[in-house]
């Protein structure tokens, strides 16, 4: 998988998950919607009129990848921050840090977290902000990120199993399922344990081990 | 002799179910918390997949976060608010999960009902689609917040895939002064380290300051966790935290408590194991604590000064404290006391369990409240709630003039009707003071309950110690 796209330039540091999505706009039943109050209370005004200064809202700016000051995503787990940016059409977020459950919530919905230094991320502003139309191409199997026609790249760190995950389409279900046999012996074991005082489980004693069909 | 290792370590290795090189560890899940806002997405994909839920007897769901807290026993006004409510219903009816919904005597916050029905117990694992899960580490447990994503993996498999986070001590010695509480310890340290300085890890609380609070303040401190960014916090169980969890709805009872109790004790960071980052904090030092600015980490002792632009070395952050006080309408050097306040919000999972409220009425009684403020009591659970008002905890706000609502989440996020309107002062005593997070355009100042007190009957922020 590479992505090559323009970028989005959101220099702002500390960027937590109320700001990606306000919790109003979390009363979906379903994770479909979310791209169009992305950013809500910084895009629009009270009268929901497009904020003029609003990277989003500059028409100089696209693409399929935002570029984001230190600490990305912080606060809540709302895997919505995730869902309302890939709704809007970014397919990665570069930042010199993400929170946890943010980093976690991206992966595991393919949009991908690219952690880069605090100097390349200083650069990547600069040069976009020179050049809005500059193009950064996000190469995945070789974990580099580069921007076309100048001599700037670095490389970035993602797990192996994640990153495989990512390009095989595979999500984290099918992997722990293929485990059950381990899950059920890991809870007798528990169970066992438990009546001996060694250990606290949330398990009842007479568990139900029959799987609804 | 085996390896030293930490209490966080000791749960950990407990609850791995598979560790294999170059993969997460796969992590068994004692005990899933559910609320309506986090979870319809992940039982859609179960019927999707057409899988059960694996352990419904592990599962406990609960309505809190848009519930409103006036007329509970009304259907929700709020149409999309109300669909989400009903969706958890029917949820957890098809896949057979126990719900503590509207009208249920159990129903509440979800990070208050579970350690009130002794759900949370030592040396468990606890996750919700909620990141303020860091709350129930206070018993020795681990607890962490979680994507829908995740919400789906534990309902399908009660496992979860997790890369093991590094180890943080923090101890905190001493004293506490008066009029400074478990709150202000928390804001503090996060002043300090930040609102990333956890990302990574997953934080031990200790030292003698620790030992001394009760379960429900030790609560406040792991709830507030996440702000620094860490995975979670827990604190060792100790006889406080037993004779809480004694006798309460899902605690082992009898011998089995015995037996548990034997198991419990051995729930300590052995000496001289090692963490892979440590902090002190010296109780004595505190001062009650409030926030100027819109992350959490944005905070100062009451009686200091804002910080002035000059204290900025690094560009990005100085632009961030310049937002933070263009939103807030603060001038940078200015101090926080006497500044007037419109609201007044005490609630929130962080803060509203009888103590929380027993702490705000003992100062409140035969006062009444400034006549400019709004001040919103919102308990943390319908338990609380009757507690409160068994205890005549009630008569005392409202007489003071402060409005006692129902059990929810209310204007801590403020997805419900419960929101300060745009411009306008909260101090509350929740966790988050982001921008927008108690309604558009809303200015909130974070601070311990005493303080919050203070604040609504002088009607602008006042330091707790020259009025008790």
């Amino acid at each position: 998988m590479k992505l090559r796209s323009m970028a989005i330039p959101l220099p702002l540091e500390n960027v937590d998950t109320d700001q990606i999505i306000p919790a109003r706009f979390l009363k979906s039943t379903s994770a479909e919607g979310f791209g169009k109050d992305l950013f809500r209370d910084w895009r629009f005004d009270e009268q929901g009129n497009p904020v003029k200064d609003f990277v989003l809202n500059n028409p100089m700016y696209s693409g399929q990848i935002l570029v984001a000051g230190n600490n990305f995503g912080g606060g809540s787990s709302r895997e919505h921050a995730a869902w309302a940016l890939l709704g809007f059409g970014f397919k990665a977020v570069v930042s010199s840090f993400f929170a946890d459950i943010f980093k976690n919530n991206a992966l595991n919905n393919f949009l991908l977290p690219v952690q880069v230094s605090p100097a390349f991320l200083k650069k990547l502003f600069e040069i976009i902000e020179k050049d809005p139309q500059t193009i950064i191409t996000i190469d995945l199997p070789n974990q580099i990120i580069s921007v076309e026609g100048m001599n700037l790249k670095e490389e970035f760190e993602i797990n192996a199993y994640k990153k495989n995950c990512f390009l095989d389409g595979l999500d984290d279900i099918s992997y722990i399922l293929s485990m059950q046999d381990k899950i059920e012996e890991f809870e007798r074991k528990k169970i066992k344990n438990t009546s001996k005082g060694r250990e606290s489980s949330g398990l009842s004693r007479k568990p139900t081990f029959e799987v609804r069909s | 002799m085996s390896k030293l290792r930490t209490l966080f370590e000791k749960i950990w290795d407990s609850h791995v179910v598979e560790s294999k090189e170059g993969y997460p560890d796969l992590l068994y899940i004692d005990a899933h918390l559910i609320h309506e806002v986090t979870s319809p997405q992940a039982f859609d994909r179960l019927r999707k997949r057409k899988l059960p839920v694996f352990r419904p007897q592990n599962n406990w769901a609960t309505m809190d976060h848009n519930v409103p807290t006036l007329n509970q026993h009304l259907l929700v006004k709020e149409e999309l608010s109300r669909k989400q409510v009903e969706t958890l219903k029917r949820n957890c009816e098809e896949f057979g999960i126990r719900l503590y919904g509207l009208g249920h005597p159990n129903q509440g916050i979800v990070h208050v009902i579970g350690p009130q029905l002794g759900i949370t117990k030592p040396g468990m694992t606890i996750v919700c689609g909620d990141s303020h899960t860091a709350t129930h580490g206070a018993f020795g447990t681990l607890a962490f917040g979680i994507g829908t994503s995740e919400v789906e993996q534990v309902l399908a498999t009660q496992c979860i895939l997790q890369y093991k986070p590094k180890t943080m001590n923090i101890k905190i010695s001493g004293k506490l002064n008066k009029g400074v509480v478990a709150k202000d310890i928390i804001l503090y340290i996060i002043s300090k380290i930040s609102t990333s300085g956890g990302t990574g890890y997953f934080v031990e609380y200790s030292g003698s300051t620790i030992d001394s609070l009760s379960m429900e303040a030790r609560m406040t401190i792991c709830n507030m966790s996440i702000e620094m960014g860490a995975r979670g916090g827990l604190i060792a169980p100790d006889k406080t935290t037993f004779e809480y969890i004694k006798d309460r709805e899902f605690a082992p009872k009898g011998k089995d408590f015995e037996k548990a109790l034997k198991f419990w004790k051995t729930l300590t960071t052995d000496k001289g194991a090692r963490f892979d980052k440590s902090l002190e904090v010296n109780a004595e030092d505190l001062e009650p604590m409030i926030t100027y600015g819109t992350n959490p980490g944005m905070g100062i002792k009451i009686t200091d000064s804002i910080p002035k632009e000059s204290d900025f070395v690094n560009e990005s952050h100085l632009l961030n404290f310049k937002k933070a006080m263009e939103y807030m309408g603060f001038t940078p050097g200015q101090k926080m006391l006497g500044q007037k306040i419109d609201y007044v919000f005490i609630g929130s999972c962080t803060n509203s369990r009888i103590e929380d409220l027993r702490m705000v009425a003992s100062f409140v009684k035969d006062k009444k409240k400034a006549d400019h403020v709004i001040v919103w009591v919102v308990p943390g659970s319908k338990q609380v709630y009757q507690k409160a008002v068994e205890e005549r905890l009630d008569q005392i706000f409202i007489k003071a003039g402060f409005e006692f609502r129902q059990a929810g989440c209310s204007a801590c996020l403020a997805m419900n009707e419960d929101k300060i309107p745009a411009g306008k002062y909260c101090v509350a005593t929740s966790n988050r003071n982001f921008e927008g997070r108690q309604g558009p355009g809303a200015r909130t100042i974070l601070a311990s309950p005493l303080t919050a007190a203070a604040a609504a009957i002088y009607g602008k922020i006042t330091d707790i110690r020259g009025v008790i």
